[in-house]
Order: C-alpha cells, then sequence, then structure tokens
C-alpha cells in the first residue's frame, strides 16, 4: 500500500507530464497549420508538373532518356526513406519504416541489391539495427527550419548524380502522405524510372489535336524537365511528411494529455480512500480506547 | 477579344490562375505572346519578365526566374523556378544584390565560381532593367 505522500508525489508528477503533452499539442497545432498550407501551396505545381510530364512522355516513341525509361536493368534498388528528425509522434516514424522493411523483405527474396538512403534521423536509427551495411547515406534535416525547395533539389540532385553514376537501377521514394490531421497514409513512389500517370482521367480535350512544337527541342526539354520533377517529387513528399509528422504528433499527444487526465482522476480517487481509510481507522482507535476505559 | 485560362505557378505557391487575354513570356529562343487557340507549343524559359493582360485591360507582371511553358488546348501553364510579382520586388535590395554579385565575379577564385556569379549577375540585371528603375 504507497503512502499517502507517494500518491501526492506521483499525482503532481502526472500533473507536470500533463502540462508538457498540453503544450507539445499545441505547438504540433501550431506548426500543422503552417506545414499543410505549405504542402497544399506546392500541390498545384506538382500536379501540373505531372500533366506536362504526361504530355511529353505520350509523344515520346522510343525508349526516352534513362531517367524516364530506366537503363535496361533491375538489380540494385535505392530506397529513399524519408521520415521525421524526432520522435513522440506516435506510429508516424515506425509505420513508414515498417514499409520501406516489407519492401526490403520482398526485393532481398527476389535476390536483389538493396541500398538506402536516410533522410531524417528517426529512420536511421530503426533501420540501423537491421540493415546498417545497406545505409549508404544518412541526410539529416535538423537545421532545416522551414522546408525549401532547395532543400529538395539538393536530394534530388544526389539522387540523379548517383544515378548516372550507375549505383543503382531503381529508385523509390518512401514518405507519408498527409490526409487529415489522423490519418496518414504510408506510401511509397517509384521516382526512377519515372512513374508517369496515365492520361486517361484527364479531361478529354476537344477539337482537333494538334501536334506540339517544342523549343528548343523536345530531347532538350525532357533532360530538363525529368531532373526537375524528381526534386520536385521529393520537395513534395518532405512537405507531406512535414504536415504528417506534425499531425501524427498533435493526435499522439492529444491522447497522452487525455490519459493523463484519467491517471490523475484516479490517482486522486485512491487518494481520497486512503485518506479517508486512515481518518476512520484513526478514530476507531480513539473511540476504542475511549471505551476501554 | 477572347480569353483564354492562364495559369502561373512556382514550388512553393500558386502565382496565378484565371481568364486572360494575352500573356508575354520570355522563351529561351526569345520572347513569344499567347493569343487565345495558339498552336500547342513547350518551351523552357529563361530570366525574365511575363506580362500578363487581363480582360479588363489590367496588366499584371511577374518576373520568373527559368521554367517551363506549356501551351495546349485547356490553357497556358507556366512552371516556374521562382516567380516574384514586380510589385513586390524591392529596388534597393536588388542594387545591393548587383553590387554583391559584382564583388563576387571579383573576388571568384575558380572558373566555376566565377562563372556562378556572374550568372547570377545577369540575372539581377535583367531582373533589374525589367524593373527600368
Amino acid at each position: 500500500m504507497p503512502s499517502l505522500k507517494d500518491l501526492r508525489n506521483r499525482i503532481s508528477s502526472v500533473k507536470a507530464t500533463q502540462k508538457i503533452t498540453k503544450a507539445m499539442q499545441m505547438v504540433a497545432a501550431a506548426k500543422l497549420r503552417r506545414a499543410q498550407s505549405a504542402a497544399e501551396a506546392a500541390r498545384p505545381y506538382a500536379e501540373r508538373m505531372e500533366s506536362v510530364l504526361a504530355n511529353l512522355a505520350s509523344s515520346v516513341t522510343a525508349g526516352g532518356p534513362p531517367l524516364l525509361a530506366g537503363n535496361g536493368k533491375d538489380e540494385t534498388h535505392l530506397l529513399v526513406v524519408a521520415t521525421a528528425e524526432r520522435g513522440l509522434c506516435g506510429a508516424f516514424n515506425s509505420s513508414i519504416v515498417r514499409l520501406a522493411r516489407e519492401h526490403i523483405a520482398r526485393l532481398q527474396d527476389q535476390g536483389k541489391t538493396v541500398k538506402i538512403l536516410c533522410v531524417g534521423k528517426k529512420g536511421f536509427e530503426q533501420l540501423r539495427r537491421q540493415y546498417e551495411r545497406h545505409i549508404i547515406e544518412v541526410i539529416e534535416l535538423r537545421g532545416v527550419k522551414q522546408m525549401g525547395f532547395d532543400t529538395a533539389d539538393e536530394i534530388g540532385k544526389k539522387i540523379i548524380r548517383m544515378f548516372e553514376e550507375g549505383d543503382f537501377d531503381v529508385a523509390t521514394l518512401f514518405f507519408s502522405r498527409f490526409k487529415s490531421v489522423i490519418a496518414q497514409i504510408p506510401t511509397a513512389q517509384q521516382l526512377i524510372p519515372a512513374q508517369i500517370p496515365s492520361n486517361e482521367n484527364a479531361p478529354p480535350v476537344e477539337g482537333p489535336q494538334a501536334s506540339y512544337e517544342y523549343e528548343p527541342g523536345q530531347d532538350e526539354i525532357l533532360s530538363t524537365l525529368l531532373p526537375r520533377n524528381i526534386s520536385v517529387q521529393v520537395f513534395r513528399a518532405l512537405l507531406e511528411n512535414a504536415a504528417s509528422e506534425q499531425g501524427a504528433r498533435m493526435s499522439a499527444m492529444d491522447n497522452a494529455t487525455r490519459n493523463a487526465g484519467d491517471m490523475i482522476k484516479k490517482q486522486t480517487t485512491i487518494y481520497n480512500r486512503s485518506r479517508q481509510a486512515m481518518i476512520t481507522k484513526e478514530l476507531i482507535e480513539i473511540i476504542s480506547g475511549a471505551e476501554a476505559l | 477579344m477572347a480569353a483564354f485560362h492562364f495559369e502561373l505557378v512556382s514550388p512553393e505557391k500558386h502565382l496565378f490562375s484565371g481568364e486572360v487575354e494575352s500573356v508575354v513570356a520570355p522563351g529561351a529562343d526569345g520572347q513569344f505572346t499567347v493569343l487565345k487557340d495558339h498552336a500547342p507549343v513547350m518551351t523552357t524559359l529563361k530570366a525574365g519578365v511575363v506580362t500578363v493582360a487581363g480582360g479588363d485591360g489590367k496588366v499584371e507582371k511577374l518576373f520568373v526566374r527559368g521554367g517551363f511553358a506549356d501551351v495546349n488546348a485547356s490553357g497556358f501553364t507556366i512552371l516556374a523556378e521562382q516567380a516574384i510579382p514586380l510589385s513586390e520586388i524591392d529596388l534597393a535590395k536588388v542594387d545591393a544584390d548587383i553590387r554583391n554579385a559584382r564583388e563576387d565575379i571579383a573576388d571568384a577564385k575558380s572558373d566555376d565560381a566565377r562563372l556562378a556569379a556572374s550568372d547570377k549577375l545577369a540575372q539581377l540585371q535583367e531582373l533589374r532593367a525589367a524593373i527600368g528603375g
């Protein structure tokens, strides 16, 4: 039976924890709003980019550049795993890592070589235990306050450089798509060869379809557009991730705050009961002492 | 004059979307104007000013730093690497940047650094000329 003092200490420590989780929840909510609007602002660009690329790719006949068509091999896979820099955000990091892990297991069963590029510290920490020798690089986003396009561009350029040097054949990006505050969907997206969305759900263009004119030339445009597309995809993934992280943290901290509230209530009941029991016991002692006289 | 749909987006922002009458864009091979029912064209852009003329005679100017332009039957789209409305650009800051870029060229240690700096200077001068201050 814990003493009254123990109970009091326990209650006050849970109260302190509750204050922290509540503060974290409010900070996450404020950050979420910013991250969400950034992610939404980036969406039109990525969408327009996709449709332009789809337009262009549909008119490319034979093969096209390696970034679009792949280099013909399927041996070495690069997994770009984008996670957060911090924990305490529910299952956010683990669910991305779990998806990546399943992917790795499947690739290894097929006898492929797997290389991992970690963006964000938490993913690295979780993958390190099992796949340390597959991890070729870790990019930390520690100092990055507001995700700018330059950060994503750097990562995109690095991926392209590695592809050109023949370090891998297929690249897949892992991140968490932000659906709502309570739902983040871990997603795998193939970067190289570029996945071109089918043009079927695009609105049908009326009138006779004139053939495109290209300035300077189709190949030149493709060769600038494709690397840019990769950076844009990375940028979008990072923004979605940032929003998802804050959303996940917000709901995790909301749960923690509520849990702490429950615990305080329960502990307070126990505290009051045992205090009352003590008073009753003392009373009984006094009364029975008086009766004995 | 007939109107068509025009969109200008950069990775960080959606800058313009709406019906316009004409758009002048700085193509890689020279400036070009797009009116309604323009033939489908796809081109890269260099740094310069995009002039958008709306239906009500309002003219909007935006500075873009490279990107792509796509004209098709559904409208005209510019994917800019970076875009700023001219009205938001601070002239004094541009002048300061130009001075800095000149110093960078003078201080550049390697050819690559010099090339990068003079590229930047050329972009800034383009911007300065566009404002015409």
